[in-house]
């Protein structure tokens, strides 16, 4: 995973809520067995409509999703991460992400950022009327900073750190693979298991 | 102070806690399937790893395979590869997989309860949403993405923060043509597709403890759709029964073990939700979605409503959208509503208990001209119980399509899907735009609702015919 400890960029802004993985990414898309390539299908349903903000030029080199409350819900599909990430975005800021939707953000290294919805809309309208507004998103002092304005948020100690170092979950997990083990020593025996076929 | 259900079971499965650092969980089962694991095999494969506890894993095709035809080759060349990945993998790492055509093959979280390795007490997850299903049964089960798929393939264990709890009290008792899938619908409409984010949901009250484990089933599914990532109901005789006897239900000594454990599985009464909802089940009524978020749902007699009548901003442009996309009027009576296709399947309503109430309607009648109706079962088991109870030949009579198992119409990743502008009354769980196929809109209901508007041609329940 790539380290993320500061990013830059220009911001497009979403005004919707409750864009579900399936707007994301619809599921016909899904079928690819890599993780790569998916920048296509990426809010598929709306790229046909000239209107929308992914078309408008002057959101091109946007690379910080600045989305509605509850992104992200429904269906699990990592793909939503990875077409994102795919198309270019780094960073998604939202009033409310979606439990997996954020965990998997986390394990891949896009950061998603909680802020209040008044400081949303203000940063849409920023956007709106001066879309080349740069914002910087800082890690390190966990700050959201675009014109005069500098805004803190709040991610936990251990998941910063993860992401500042760019470290992957099951390489930290293989340090206690040992207390893996004992567990399995003490698991009871009338669980169920898959092997052999009954 | 007590601990809830939900608390009980993290505890058990800590394997390791550090202040500041989630908790490391063992996982008792880990499903598989075919859209959300190639990727997860790749890792393995480039680290050099393997998976840790085969024994404890399992795999099924359910997403991308066809319905009709399937003793031919999956006529999708995208299709056939992811399933033909599966395979693959399957074989070359030692998992157990039920491939089409099997008999144990069918909707993963189908399958897992009827092969009775869905039991209580257990942590289970999937890279699918929806393995909130298997909470049924008392176990914490939840959907996960690919990469934490990769990290329990090669460790059978995730690294988590412990969720909050809220417990949904569902007292009283429903009412004659009132199922469970309408409970939940309701719960969703009360607390919102974000309500039960950061929480694991537990449906407790008299109404929960007399539902079937399907309809049991059907409610946990739908968790998800409240934006919790789990949701569980406390074992009892109930659930002992259905487990009994299952092919991997322990036996002997051992299953006198596991009962007398099961029955430790409750919420002590000194214990403390984080949050409590209550809902009245006498109050209850045929629900259904009118918008493309399954929390814009109303009871089936209500009429569709008007965005301006929304106080939050955020309510109000949410429901505008979705009436536009949904080609809905505020005011129409939701009843008036006519539909295209009547889809009975799903995780959430794919089941044989699903199957035989939606066939107590349509039995002896024909479905409306105007319609197609398509019947999905959620597992090739549940295909062949129908038809030893002649539930296919009610279907068919009734001029229904009779399909083989699979996800189906509920994501339309295989050819069953809507065309744009179609609309669907669906059993399944996700109204979202474009989820049943491109433009299509969809009306989640129960299978009494699906099965009753297939034969009026308009959104009803039985009590309209």
């Amino acid at each position: 995973m790539e380290k993320f400890i500061k990013h830059s960029g220009s911001a497009l802004p979403l005004r919707r809520s409750n864009v579900d993985t399936d707007q994301i990414i619809p599921a016909v898309y899904l079928k690819r067995i890599t993780k790569s390539g998916f920048e296509d299908g990426l809010f598929a349903a709306w790229r046909n409509d000239p209107a929308f903000e992914l078309n408008q030029p002057q959101y091109k080199k946007a690379t910080i999703l600045v989305a509605g409350p509850d992104f992200g819900t429904g269906s699990s599909r990592e793909h939503a991460v990875w077409a994102l990430q795919n198309y270019g975005f780094k960073v998604v800021l939202s009033s409310r992400f979606a439990d997996i939707f954020r965990g998997n953000s986390q394990k891949m290294g896009l950061l998603t950022v909680i802020l209040s919805q008044d400081e949303i809309e203000k940063i849409w309208q920023t956007v709106e009327s001066k879309p080349d507004t740069q914002i910087t998103v800082d890690l390190e002092s966990k700050t959201v900073s675009y014109e005069d304005k500098t805004l803190s948020f709040v991610i936990d100690d251990y998941t910063r750190w993860r992401l500042m170092e760019g470290l992957d979950d099951i390489g930290l997990t293989f340090t206690k693979i040992d207390s893996v083990s004992k567990f399995e020593e003490k698991r009871v025996s009338f669980k169920p298991k898959t092997l052999p076929i009954k | 102070m007590g601990e809830t259900l939900a608390e009980k079971i993290w505890t058990e499965h800590i394997v390791s806690a550090t202040a500041g650092e989630p908790d490391l969980l063992y996982i008792d089962l880990h499903l598989i399937h075919e859209v959300t694991s190639p990727q997860a095999f790749d890792g393995l494969r480039l680290a050099n790893r393997k998976v840790r506890r085969p024994d404890l894993t399992i795999a099924t095709e359910d997403h991308n395979v066809p319905t009709l035809n399937i003793d031919k080759p999956i006529a999708d060349p995208v299709s056939k590869l992811q399933v033909d990945t599966l395979r693959k993998n399957c074989a070359e790492f030692g998992v157990r997989l039920h491939s089409l055509g099997d008999v144990e093959q069918g909707i993963v979280h189908v399958v897992g309860p009827q092969l009775g390795i869905t039991q209580p007490g257990m942590t289970i997850v999937c890279g699918d949403s929806h393995t909130s299903t298997h909470g049924a049964f008392g176990a914490l089960a939840f959907g996960i993405g690919t990469s934490e798929v990769e990290h329990v393939l090669a460790t059978q264990t995730l690294p988590l923060v412990r969720p909050k709890t809220m417990a949904i009290n569902v007292e009283g008792k429903l009412k004659p043509g009132v199922t469970s899938k309408d409970i939940i619908l309701a719960v969703i409409a009360k607390i919102g597709t974000g309500g039960g984010q950061g929480y694991v949901l537990e449906y407790r009250g008299s109404a929960i403890r007399d539902l079937s484990m399907e309809a049991r089933m059907t409610i946990c599914n739908m968790s998800i759709e409240a934006g919790a990532r789990a949701g569980l109901i406390a074992p009892d005789q109930i659930t002992i029964d259905y487990v009994q006897g299952k092919p991997h239900a322990p036996t002997g000594t051992e299953w006198d073990a596991a009962v007398a454990y099961w029955k430790t599985l409750t919420t002590d009464a000194d214990a403390k939700f984080d949050k409590e909802v209550d809902l009245n089940a006498d109050e209850l009524a045929p629900f259904v979605t009118w918008g493309t978020n399954p929390g814009q749902g109303l009871p089936l007699s209500a009429a569709v409503p008007n965005p301006a009548d929304f106080a939050n901003p955020e309510d109000r442009g949410a429901a505008e959208r979705a009436l536009e996309y949904m080609d809905l009027k505020p005011g129409t009576p939701l009843k008036s509503i006519k539909v295209d296709t009547v889809f009975l399947g799903s995780c959430t309503n794919g089941r044989i208990e699903d199957l035989r109430s939606a066939a107590s309607i349509i039995k002896g009648k024909k479905i409306a001209s105007s319609l197609r109706l398509l019947v999905v079962p959620g597992s090739a088991r549940v295909r062949l119980q129908a038809e030893s109870e002649g539930l296919d030949k009610v279907f068919l009579d009734a001029g229904a399509e009779w399909r083989s198992a699979g996800c189906s119409m509920c994501l339309g990743m295989n050819p069953d899907q809507l065309k744009p502008g179609e609309r669907a009354a669906s059993t399944s769980n996700r109204n979202f735009e474009g989820r049943q196929g491109k433009g299509g809109r969809t009306h989640l209901v129960s299978p009494l609702v699906a099965a009753a508007t297939a034969l009026k041609g308009t959104l009803a329940s039985p009590a309209d015919l």
